[in-house]
């Protein structure tokens, strides 16, 4: 049997296409390999069919649908769709050009916690990825001498770092929505996630701060995926002047992943898409998350609520109590 | 060929063997992702794991370092400017336990960095040499791997001076060249019977294998057909242009030569970093102009550079060995599969829109 979601984001993208309401549908595929979704445009009503939504949409359509001047539809979870209403309100795409179908959503999977589970066996098939929170997926594989094996694995085991803690499982200002909503929080502590940070003196968190980020290839992909992300050159491409260096030096890393988050501060909806897309398993959210924490406790302010706010730290005000403003 | 075989039991006697002359490195579990398989060195008490796919990065930095220091300078004085060669780093090493299709990305590039006395790179050469590679064949290839369609195997021999072939409590080792036969003399010879069981292990895991695309046509068709297919554009929209799938992949060998200068005015590097043709910057030349400047064409670069450039120059080689690696960590989920056999279909044309 179709999935729910799946079934219902069909419907919507064929009935947009078909009248006219849009020029494409930014969605997802089946991946090529298990535990993969694809991200997927859809440009006639008959492609809509090949939209899916799974466990494992766990990239971010708000940077695909960024910069383009078509009116688009996109399939949009809780954290995407804020990074949506980010976008319109820095006016990478305009809102009249938009439509969000919202997925209120069980939180994603992290393919990496699933195959370890797996412990080196070849995963073959995903065959159950049910959309219960608390359900499970089944996994099936064979090694070249047919010896077999069935695995259940229980979502809530295996999900993404940020989706434990997610604060906006519903989609905000979606102009529909495929199923009925969820929960609104996955019930973990936000503040939580960056709380060792507050713990630590200078030394140890710069300690853990170059242990966190010694395997980074610099492949950028972190950076590629995110939405926020999109100057014309970036500051690390940028060769005159050339602000930083190429190389692997800890210098060179560093100076990109600093510069990146404070870019982001603010802004950052705690998507994980940094996380999901890193080749090394990073985790990028050990840095942005006291970015966000502070961002939250100074200026009670969460990212893409709406189209219209301000983020606090592109916001100035002659009145500001900071002396160095002044 | 003498075949020798090598129980797992007896492994660690044969690694502290080779650590009187090598510094030994093996695909370890890595201590904070999990499932992850780095390279790391095999240290006195530990043995190497055998239940692992592959690493996630290639071991091509080993002789083609991400960041290579080649050469250093003065800024100031009578000497400013002139560059002096760094001390060449001298570890032998041995690499135990790579996959075949690594190593054969190894032998593959040995094509691009040595072709002849004009193009002969000592630092590539010199770091080639000094390692040993001991190959692990792969009995068990995972779904995203394709080595066979690649002119590669899951019991490949090029590139390696042992393979060794897991026959459950031991190895069969089987010496490929005369530093291979050196290593492995001490061993005692396989008996009958091994070698033929190792030959049914290899047809196993070459059976397991399906067929996922084919490049008959991607042979056939001319350069310029397959570079104007609109397909591209398809591929291109959802490609986010990292460079993932070119720093993990065991073939691709792009790279950029900077002059750094500290701002102290002291000695200057001449250092060679990885470089990807996905990224802007890559191509672009001093005047301003850029000749793949938009992403459709670097993405295209990528695919045709392994599938059409390199089999053109290179006497039908592909410049892609099937390690899937591309397959399972491109963050949107492109799958080089997928592509060469869109290039391949007599249909291609119709599978984009215009341009």
């Amino acid at each position: 049997m179709m999935p729910a979601r799946t079934e219902a984001i069909r419907a919507a993208a064929r009935r947009l296409l078909e009248a006219g309401r849009v020029d494409a549908v930014i969605g997802y595929t089946q991946g090529t390999i298990p535990l993969r979704a694809q991200p997927f445009i859809a440009y006639t009503p008959e492609e809509c069919d090949k939209l899916i939504w799974s466990s494992f949409c766990g990239g971010n359509l708000a940077s695909i649908a960024s910069g383009r001047t078509d009116r688009v539809a996109v399939v949009a979870q809780g954290c995407v769709s804020r990074n949506l209403n980010g976008l319109v309100h820095e006016k990478r795409i305009k809102r009249e050009n938009l439509y969000i179908i919202g997925v209120p959503c069980l939180g994603m999977l992290d393919q990496r916690k699933v195959e370890a589970k797996l412990m080196g066996r070849n995963i073959e098939t995903l065959k159950s990825d049910p959309e219960e929170d608390l359900g499970g997926i089944v996994i099936t594989g064979c090694n070249s001498t047919r010896e077999c094996f069935v695995e259940f694995i229980k979502r809530r085991d295996v999900k993404r770092d940020n989706c434990y803690t997610c604060m906006h499982r519903n989609p905000v200002g979606a102009d529909e929505v495929v199923a009925e909503p969820v929960s609104e929080t996955a019930g973990g502590d936000i503040d939580a996630v960056a709380a060792p940070w507050a713990r630590f003196d200078a030394d140890r968190r710069w300690d853990e701060f170059t242990k966190n980020f010694e395997d980074c290839i610099r492949c950028h992909a972190c950076r590629d995926v995110c939405p926020l992300c999109y100057c014309t050159t970036c500051f690390v491409d940028e060769s005159n002047p050339q602000w930083c260096g190429k190389t692997q030096d800890p210098a060179d890393v560093q100076t990109f992943h600093i510069l990146r988050a404070f870019h982001c501060a603010g802004r950052c909806t705690d998507c994980g898409a940094c996380e999901t897309a890193c080749p090394q398993g990073i985790k990028m959210r050990r840095l942005t998350s006291m970015l966000e924490k502070d961002v939250r406790a100074k200026w009670g302010h969460e990212p893409g609520m709406d189209c219209d706010t301000k983020p606090p730290l592109s916001t100035y005000r002659p009145d500001d109590p900071e002396d160095h403003f002044k | 060929m003498q075949y020798k075989i090598l129980s797992k039991d007896s492994l660690a006697g044969f690694v502290e063997a080779l650590s009187k002359e090598y510094t030994v490195y093996a695909p370890k579990r890595d201590k904070k992702v999990p499932n992850k398989m780095v390279w790391k060195v095999l240290e006195a008490d530990e043995t190497p794991t055998f239940e692992f796919v592959n690493t996630e990065m290639s071991p091509k930095d080993f002789v083609f370092p991400q960041s290579e220091c080649m050469m250093r300078f003065k800024a100031e004085g009578k000497e400013a400017m002139v560059l002096k060669p760094v001390e060449m780093d001298t570890e032998r090493r041995v690499l135990l336990n790579v996959r075949p299709c690594d190593a054969k990305g190894l032998s593959f590039m040995d094509m691009i960095f040595c072709q002849d006395e004009q193009t002969n790179d000592v630092y590539w050469r010199d770091k080639r040499e000094r390692t040993v590679m001991i190959g692990l064949a792969c009995n068990n290839p995972c779904p995203s791997c394709f080595c066979l369609e690649a002119n590669c195997g899951p019991h490949h021999e090029a590139g390696l001076d042992i393979l060794m072939v897991d026959l459950g409590v031991n190895l069969l080792v089987k010496p490929l060249t005369e530093r291979g036969k050196s290593i492995a003399a001490s061993l005692p010879d396989a008996e009958a019977g091994e070698p033929e069981r190792a030959a049914i292990i290899k047809r196993h895991a070459e059976d397991a294998m399906k067929k996922t695309f084919s490049t008959e046509r991607v042979e056939q068709r001319s350069l310029m057909e397959l570079y104007n297919l609109p397909y591209w554009e398809r591929v291109c929209e959802t490609c986010i242009n990292c460079g993932t799938c070119t720093f993990v992949c065991p073939t691709c060998h792009c790279f950029d030569i900077q002059d750094e200068m500290p701002a102290n005015g002291d000695t200057g590097r001449r250092v060679r970093n990885w470089d990807y043709c996905m990224a802007p910057l890559f191509t672009l030349h001093t005047s301003g102009h850029n000749p793949r400047g938009k992403k459709v064409a670097r993405v295209r670069q990528r695919f045709m550079h392994k599938y059409k450039y390199i089999p053109m120059k290179r006497g039908g080689e592909v410049g892609c060995v099937g390690c899937g690696r591309c397959v399972r960590l491109c963050p949107v989920n492109i799958d080089i599969r997928d592509v060469i056999n869109a290039m391949n279909a007599p249909d291609a044309t119709a599978e984009g829109r215009e341009v």
